[in-house]
This record gives C-alpha cells, sequence and structure tokens, in this order.
C-alpha cells in the first residue's frame, strides 16, 4: 500500500511542470522563442490592420503560426546529426522539386513558382534556404579549413545550380537569399578576404554582364523605378512612393494602430505582404521601427551566438547562416519599403502576412535551436 | 586539434565582424527611416493628405429672371443626365459603345464629349447625355453592372417658359465653349458646365451665377468617397427682376404678325425697356444643352436670320423719324423759326448741280411751316435745312439723341449705328463729303444707320424733352439719367412736339390712320429706302419684290402730356411707315395704357405662363 503510494507520489512529482525541466525536453531556446514569439505577434497585430481587420485571414495566419511552431518545436527535437547525415539527400530532392517545377510548374503572378501537389500548392525553392547552406555546411566539414581553391570551386557549384534554376523561375528575391545563405556558409568558413575581394570584384565586373542578360525587363524596370520612382509614377514607382508617403507621415510616434490611411484606403499595396513595413511604420512611428528592428537585431545576435558556441563545423556553419540569412530577409525587405533597394519579392521575416516563407523561417529557427540544445551530447562525443 | 582551434577562431572573428556589419546596416536603415519620418515628415504628411482628400465642388443654383408681374422668363428645372468619371471607367470605347446603344447617342454628342474629356481632370464628371427619359434610366440601371464610373446624376437645367417670346431679351446659357474656357476664372466656373451665351443670361452673367461652394471629401485609392470632411455651402445666384412685361411683349409680337423687324418700348420716364421684341425669333431651349447641328442648321440656313437681334444688332435707315430731331436742330441753330415758311416744290436742287432730290409726295406740298413739314414729313423741307446746317452740326445734334452710339443698354451686342460727319467720312472712306450726301442725311437715309433701340431712346427723349435715361432691363437698376438736352427756347420742343402730334392727330397728319385713340399720341412715321429709284423712274411698290420694298417706321409716344411709353416700331420691307409700322405701335401703346389687348386678347398673366412650355 505504501509502495504504491510512494510510486503514485513520485509519478506525480514527475507530472509537476518544471519550466526548466520541460524547455529542455524541448530542446528549445527560451531567448529565441520569447523573440521570436513577440515578433510573431507584432505581426499578426500589423497584419491584423493592414489586411483592413479582415478576420479570415487572421485565422489563416493563425494557422500558419501554429503550423511555423509544430515545426520548429519538431526540428528543435531532431539532433544536429541527423541533419547532417540529410544534407546531401535533401538537397538533392530540392534540386529534383526546382527541374520538376521548371517543368510542370504552376504560374502564378507571371513567374512559375509553385509545384501543385494537389492537395498543396508550395515552393520548392524554399526548401532549398534551407538546403543549400546546409549543403554547403556538409561539404566544407569534410574538407580541410579554411577551404582550398578546388572546395571553394565545389561549394560555389553547389550553390549556383539552385541559385540558378530559381532565377529561371524567375524569381530574384529567394534566388538571392539562397546564394546568399550558401555564400555565408563559405564566409564563416573562413574564405580567404583576398577571395572575397575578388568576388567583390568580379560581382561588379559581371554588374553589366548581368544587366544586361541575366534579368528580366520586369527586374530592369525594378531597378529603375529606385534610381527614380517619380519617372513613372503610376506604374513600377507607385509602389515605393506610396511606401514612402506611408512611412514619412508616420512621422516619430506613428499615427496610432489601425490608422494607417496609406493602408486603409487602399492607397499601399501589398499593405499586409511585402509592404507590412510600411504600414507598420506609418502606425507606430521612428519608436515603433527602432523597437523593431532591435528585436530583429537581438534575434541574429543571438543565432550568430548559437553559432560561436557550436560543438561541431557544421553546425557552427549552419547556425551562422541562418542567422545571417534571416538578417539579409530583414535588410532587403526594408530596404525595399524604404526606397534603398530595388522592388524584389521579399517579405519582412515572421511579420508579413502569407507564404511557405514563415513555415520554412521557423523550421530554421528549430533547427538553430536544435544545435544549441544538443550541445551537452555533442560535447560528450 | 590546433588546426580545429584555428578554425573556432576564424568562425568567432567572422561572427563578430557579420554581428556588427549587421548593427551597422540595420542602422542605416534607420537612418533612412528617421530621414522619412522627421526630416522629411512634413513633406509625406502632406503627400498622405492630398492622397486621402479630394476636393469637390458644389455649383450653385442660378438666379431666376422674372418679368415685372413676376412671371418666370427663365427657370431651373431637374432633369436627369448621364455622367462619366474617366479615372473609374474601365474600357472608355467599350463604355461610350454601349452608352451610343443604349441611348442612342448622335455624333455631336459624342465629339462635344470627347472634347470635355481631353480638356477635363479624370476624377471630374463629364456629361454625356442631358434630359433622359424615364426609358433612358430604367436601361441604365439595368446595364450598370457592365458600365463602371457612368451615373446618373439629378441636376438643374435652364429653362425658358417663354420660349421665343423673350429669346433675343433674355438669351439663353449654353455649355461652356473651349473659347471661353480659355478666358474665364475657372475657380469660378468649378462644378458649372453652363455660362450665358446671348443677352440678359450673357450681360448679367456674374450676377446670376452665384458663387461655387466645396466640400471636403476624404476618398480611397480608387477615387470612391467615403465621407464628407468639410463643406462650404454654394451661395445661389441672385435672381433678376426685369421690367419687360410679358403681355407688352405678347401684343408687340403679334402686332408685328409675320413681318420681319422690331418693336421696342421704353418708359420714358425711367428708361425701363418694356418690351424689346425682334423677329423671327427661335426657341432658346434648344441651345441650353447643345443645340443639335441639325436644328442649328436650320437656324442658320434660314434666309430671315432668326438669331439676329434686329432690336439692337441691326442698323437700319431711320428714314422720316429723324424729322422731328432735325427741326430742332433747325431750331437750335436758329436757321428756321416755327412760323418759318418755305415753298416746297416736287424736288429740291442744289446750286450748280441738275441732280433732282425728290419728295416722296410727287406734286410737293407747297408753302410749309415747320409743323406742317413734320406732320407731312415734308422731304424738300428738310433737305434744304439740312443744306443750311450742314453735316458736321447735324452730325453733334443727333449724337445728343443717342444716335451714331450705343445705348448702353444691360444686353450684349449693341450696335452704334452711324450718323456720318466729313471727318468719319475721310477717315473711313478716303473721300471727301458731297453736299449732296447731306441732304439725304436730312430725311435719315443715306449713311444714316440706327437701331430700334436708338429709335425708340431718340422717341423718349423727345417724350422728356430733353430728359433721357439710360435703357435697361433689369428693374432693380437705379435709373441712371443721362445729360439732358438744354435748348435756348422751351418753345423749340413744343414746335417740334406738336408736328409729331399732328402727325396723327391732324387731318394732315401722315398717321392720320392711327388717330382717336383715347390718349394722345404723337409718332413720326418713316420709310426707310432699301432699293433707290432713278432718276427718271417712279417707284411702284407692287412692281417690286418683297425685298426690295422699303422698310417701314414708325416712332411714338403717349399720352401727350404726360408720357408713359415710347414706342419704336421697324418693320423691314414693310414699305410704308404711317401704313404699317403705325398701327403695330397703336396696337403696343393700347395695350400698355388701356390694358385692353392684356386684357382682352387671352393674353392673361395665366396664358402667357403657361404658353410658352414645351
Amino acid at each position: 500500500m505504501s509502495a504504491w503510494r510512494e510510486k503514485m507520489g513520485s509519478t506525480l512529482a514527475g507530472l509537476r511542470v518544471d519550466e526548466g525541466v520541460l524547455l529542455r525536453w524541448l530542446k528549445l531556446d527560451p531567448w529565441l522563442v520569447f523573440a521570436l514569439l513577440l515578433l510573431l505577434g507584432v505581426g499578426a497585430v500589423t497584419v491584423y490592420s493592414a489586411s483592413h481587420q479582415n478576420m479570415s485571414q487572421m485565422v489563416n495566419l493563425g494557422a500558419r503560426i501554429g503550423m511555423g511552431l509544430v515545426l520548429m518545436l519538431l526540428m528543435a527535437r531532431i539532433p544536429p546529426t541527423v541533419y547532417q547525415f540529410w544534407s546531401p539527400w535533401l538537397f538533392g530532392f530540392g534540386v529534383l522539386l526546382l527541374l520538376a517545377v521548371e517543368l510542370f510548374g504552376h504560374v502564378g503572378k507571371g513567374a512559375q513558382r509553385w509545384l501543385d501537389l494537389g492537395f498543396v500548392r508550395f515552393q520548392p525553392a524554399e526548401i532549398l534556404k534551407l538546403a543549400v547552406p546546409m549543403m554547403a555546411a556538409w561539404y566544407l566539414s569534410l574538407r580541410a579549413l579554411p577551404p582550398r581553391p578546388l572546395d571553394i570551386l565545389m561549394a560555389l557549384l553547389i550553390i549556383a545550380v539552385p541559385m540558378g534554376l530559381i532565377m529561371l523561375q524567375p524569381d530574384l528575391g529567394t534566388a538571392i537569399l539562397v546564394g546568399a545563405a550558401g555564400m555565408f556558409v563559405l564566409f564563416l568558413a573562413g574564405l580567404s578576404w583576398k577571395y572575397i575581394a575578388g568576388f567583390v570584384v568580379a560581382l561588379a565586373g559581371l554588374l553589366p554582364l548581368l544587366w544586361q542578360f541575366g534579368l528580366h525587363d520586369y527586374q530592369r524596370q525594378r531597378v529603375l523605378t529606385l534610381l527614380d520612382p517619380e519617372a513613372d509614377p503610376l506604374g513600377t514607382g507607385y509602389h515605393i512612393i506610396q511606401s514612402k508617403i506611408a512611412i514619412g507621415s508616420g512621422g516619430v510616434s506613428g499615427k496610432g494602430w489601425l490608422n494607417s490611411t496609406q493602408s486603409n484606403l487602399d492607397f499601399l499595396p501589398e499593405g499586409h505582404t511585402d509592404f507590412i513595413f510600411a504600414v507598420f511604420s506609418e502606425e507606430f512611428g521612428l519608436v515603433g521601427v527602432v523597437l523593431l528592428l532591435l528585436l530583429y537585431l537581438f534575434i541574429i545576435l543571438r543565432g550568430l551566438y548559437i553559432a560561436v558556441q557550436a560543438p561541431t563545423v557544421y553546425g557552427r556553419l549552419v547556425a551562422g547562416s541562418l542567422s545571417l540569412s534571416f538578417f539579409v530577409y530583414v535588410f532587403v525587405n526594408t530596404g525595399m519599403v524604404t526606397g534603398l533597394l530595388p522592388v524584389v519579392g521579399v517579405p519582412l521575416p515572421l511579420v508579413s502576412y502569407g507564404g511557405t516563407a514563415m513555415v520554412t523561417l521557423m523550421a530554421g529557427f528549430g533547427m538553430l535551436m536544435s544545435i544549441h540544445t544538443h550541445r551537452p551530447f555533442m560535447a560528450a562525443r | 586539434m590546433e588546426d580545429e582551434a584555428r578554425v573556432r577562431d576564424i568562425l568567432l572573428r567572422r561572427a563578430i565582424f557579420a554581428g556588427l556589419v549587421c548593427f551597422f546596416v540595420l542602422a542605416g536603415v534607420v537612418a533612412r527611416v528617421v530621414w522619412l519620418q522627421v526630416t522629411a515628415h512634413e513633406h509625406f504628411t502632406e503627400l498622405a493628405e492630398k492622397n486621402r482628400t479630394r476636393s469637390e465642388p458644389i455649383p450653385p443654383s442660378r438666379g431666376l429672371i422674372y418679368d415685372r408681374n413676376g412671371v418666370l422668363l427663365a427657370d431651373n428645372t431637374p432633369s436627369f443626365q448621364v455622367e462619366l468619371v474617366p479615372e473609374q471607367v474601365k474600357d472608355m470605347d467599350a463604355t461610350l459603345a454601349l452608352l451610343t446603344e443604349i441611348l442612342g447617342l448622335d455624333e455631336d454628342e459624342l465629339d462635344r464629349f470627347r472634347k470635355a474629356l481631353k480638356n477635363g481632370r479624370p476624377f471630374d464628371s463629364i456629361p454625356l447625355k442631358f434630359n433622359l427619359s424615364e426609358l433612358d434610366i430604367a436601361r441604365l440601371a439595368v446595364e450598370r453592372p457592365r458600365l463602371p464610373g457612368v451615373e446618373v446624376q439629378a441636376r438643374l437645367t435652364r429653362i425658358y417658359p417663354q420660349a421665343g417670346l423673350t429669346a433675343h431679351a433674355v438669351g439663353y446659357v449654353g455649355r461652356i465653349s473651349e473659347r471661353e474656357m480659355e478666358t474665364i476664372d475657372r475657380e469660378a466656373y468649378e462644378g458649372t458646365s453652363h455660362i450665358g451665351k446671348t443677352g440678359l443670361e450673357r450681360f448679367y452673367e456674374d450676377r446670376l451665377r452665384g458663387k461655387v461652394g466645396s466640400r471636403k471629401l476624404e476618398v480611397d485609392a480608387h477615387g470612391r468617397s467615403l465621407r464628407i470632411l468639410e463643406e462650404t455651402p454654394a451661395t445661389p445666384g441672385e435672381d433678376l427682376h426685369l421690367s419687360l412685361d410679358v403681355r407688352l411683349q405678347a401684343a408687340a409680337e403679334a402686332a408685328l404678325g409675320d413681318f420681319l423687324g422690331a418693336i421696342v418700348a421704353l418708359d420714358p420716364r425711367n428708361g425701363e425697356v418694356l418690351a424689346f421684341v425682334s423677329r423671327p425669333t427661335f426657341d432658346p431651349n434648344l441651345f441650353v444643352n447643345g443645340i443639335r447641328s441639325k436644328d442649328y442648321r436650320a437656324l442658320m440656313d434660314n434666309p430671315d436670320r432668326p438669331l439676329f437681334n434686329r432690336a439692337l444688332s441691326a442698323a437700319y435707315p431711320p428714314g422720316s423719324t429723324v424729322k422731328p430731331m432735325m427741326g430742332l436742330a433747325g431750331l437750335e441753330y436758329g436757321l428756321i423759326t416755327p412760323e418759318y415758311r418755305m415753298f416746297a416744290g416736287p424736288y429740291y436742287q442744289l446750286p450748280n448741280d441738275d441732280h433732282h432730290y425728290r419728295d416722296w409726295r410727287k406734286g410737293g406740298h407747297g408753302w410749309v411751316d415747320l409743323d406742317h413739314a413734320i406732320a407731312q414729313s415734308c422731304d424738300v423741307y428738310f433737305y434744304d435745312l439740312a443744306y443750311r446746317m450742314g453735316i458736321d452740326r447735324l452730325h453733334d445734334f443727333a449724337l445728343n439723341f443717342g444716335l451714331g452710339r450705343v445705348t448702353g443698354v444691360d444686353l450684349p451686342s449693341e450696335v452704334a449705328g452711324l450718323v456720318p460727319s466729313k471727318d468719319w467720312k475721310r477717315a473711313t472712306k478716303k473721300q471727301a463729303w458731297y453736299p449732296g450726301e447731306t441732304l439725304i442725311a436730312g430725311i435719315g437715309q443715306g449713311f444714316m444707320l440706327s437701331t430700334p433701340l436708338q429709335l425708340a431712346q431718340m422717341t423718349a427723349t423727345l417724350a422728356q424733352r430733353g430728359a433721357s435715361y439710360r435703357p435697361h432691363l433689369w428693374r432693380d437698376a437705379p435709373p441712371e439719367a443721362l445729360p439732358v438736352i438744354k435748348l435756348s427756347k422751351a418753345s423749340f420742343w413744343d414746335a417740334a412736339l406738336g408736328g409729331m402730334e399732328h402727325v396723327v392727330n391732324a387731318d394732315y397728319g401722315t398717321a392720320k390712320r392711327i388717330k382717336n385713340a383715347p390718349y394722345l399720341i404723337a409718332g413720326k412715321s418713316g420709310t426707310a429706302q432699301v432699293f433707290t429709284v432713278k432718276q427718271n423712274e417712279t417707284y411702284n411698290a407692287k412692281g417690286l419684290n418683297k425685298k426690295l420694298l422699303d422698310h417701314a417706321v414708325f416712332i411714338a409716344f403717349a399720352p401727350v402730356d404726360a408720357p408713359r411709353i415710347a414706342v419704336a416700331a421697324f418693320v423691314e420691307h414693310g414699305s410704308s411707315g404711317s401704313g404699317v409700322a403705325a398701327p403695330m405701335t397703336r396696337k403696343v401703346m393700347d395695350a400698355w395704357l388701356l390694358g385692353e389687348t392684356l386684357d382682352k386678347n387671352a393674353v392673361t398673366l395665366d396664358a402667357v405662363t403657361t404658353g410658352g412650355r414645351e
């Protein structure tokens, strides 16, 4: 009887939820989880205003956030060794899907990006956002570091093939993100500054060629629009002009939540998706912008800290690359919306409504947490 | 292991470097946002405001025009029109094609619309077709989903209940033309599509128009207005109350009958225009919303020129109606006295000239004094008087009576007529003045030209013995006295006006057929030559083409001792002033002074008010 009671007691004690234990069991990083939830909250609040308080969109958004959080939990539970092992397979699978898109893809908004699997449509390019840095890290972790010229060439090939396929869709935004993710791996692996300088010079030299042959007319137009948005105020320049008006009219303290006239009166297109930063800036002003960017910076720096702390080369390279990719997302989007960069279809990470992008990002953060929380086992190895 | 540490070190340094880059780049974004939200904040706030709001004019309602008894001459009536807002129309060509099918638009309407479209702003509503029928509105309602940017608007449109009766006085409004668009103050006309084109509508345009109001609206990106932020109401235009009496107007028009010509009646005591008739006339309602080219061509091709305002834009030879004025000039210049007599033969001859200046009476008048010369309209008497006076003295005197210059009536397109002078002939014809031309001018022919309005004004001046007022139709304007003609002796007036009294009332008067009125009339007949009879021919009215028949003129005022009305009737090809124009004048005077026609001939207020509609 007493044994039974003892047994019951110990079971109850085991059921008593200890947050530390739970987090440890979930393999989550509390700092990142807190920052990400805050960011998702900011996103939901802003999307609610920018979508003109459309409840069905809020339900969709909730479902996506839920899906992202579940995926993050799952990814965090999987040890980094598993990722490392499956890296080449995932990469190969992703490239095959890109080829499939090229052949049977669904055309949407003038670009062939979607693969319709009957029950769900998704963009295979999303997979490559994770698969390319994983593959590059997998390859380089097997070689002596800093990488030698042949290894660099191999890594570049790993990056170039999917990037080229994505550009063919055409989806310049994603191609840049995928390429950047791969290049960050090389950078963190210690690619010498000489090579980096060489790349920069070569890129500068290639730009005119890329301009002539590598870009579609609409992409060229977007770059020209950046340089002079007033030249075509009702056409391609319209987005940027209206976006700047939204941000500028927000002022230091903003117009207040739900009070964005630019978005409420439909002057700002894509206010709840790619241009949500403009709505956020209009409603929450400079104060909101600084706080939001600080939140982003915190997440990025936390990611870099995780990279530095990672026990394996693979883990370090993947964690660092994912963090810096996240930064590129933030910069490309805010740069575009504020008129610093040309218009490319990159959403504001975890704040913009829609897309598989959010799910991919959450998966990436799950992987980041896995790299951090599985350390003891690694170190033990 | 050392290698591993070195790689770890590299990564650490690279991560720190990357972290710093992230920090500075995001700081750069913040800097950009600071520029947008702080430095350029006001600029962008203004742009956001400009996006969000739109000013819309509220057109004022145009002032109404009434006759002296409150009968409406120009009214506003609600009518439905279809309007298009260009920026809301998806496919303009397809929309116009569909509307053409539904409403049966013609090329005129489409042309007018396209012109307006070219000149207008994309968010301004442009009218396409006016006066929609119930059927049109129903059809549009059915097709509405296929016609974005197309709206049926209830607007006030101008209507002239008296139609042709008052057309030459009241005039009409029409759509603002491209040329007018360049000269008008566009702000004052915002939201207003019409402008006074002729007559009082044009003369008192500023008074009738009113002041445009405005409405500030919140709009969305598609141009839809969401709510009114601010509103300044329009100030309606001022109503005009005229001195014109439509009943007298109708009587005068009836008196003219089928003749072309004009009758103007003034109140000599204050210059009020009581009747203002020009025949033929036209329906001003045709012009309000753009006249159809078929109708316009019919009006333009009509040889009788119905659009021509004969009362003040036509200059005719005044003929013998100038004789009382000539007599006054002779008296004033001391060339004659009331008692002065001369022998008037069948013609007059200048020294050293064998040309015969004929009298209208083949046998001549014998011995005549001024009274007889006026009453019988003796040409020879006035040939002699004019010859002795000289053209320049004649010119100066005639100008005092308002001949040869505009009367300044409150109507547009008045012409000045002409009283010739030596200077005038030298300046315009580059020729010397011939003495014979003075003779002809002395009987109101040759170069002498005057409008029916001027003749009425001269008559009013005679009636008031030299006092006169600027003729005007707007009754609320205070009478504007013109300089009084002062003669050396008041008895001169008695002589000249006595002659005019005898024109009607003496057995020897030319217009004795209109005597026996219950009031005393003083008048003067005139006949203006259209066709010059050669020296050795006689004028045979029956043998002449109607277009070559003489014009008939008659001027008169009554009652003689306290004149209340002065009338000038000018009848084109009426052939005889005393026979044709004088009875017309009598009818107008009867109507005004006895009120007979006004009461008896069914030209009652009611009949007149409703008679013109449609």
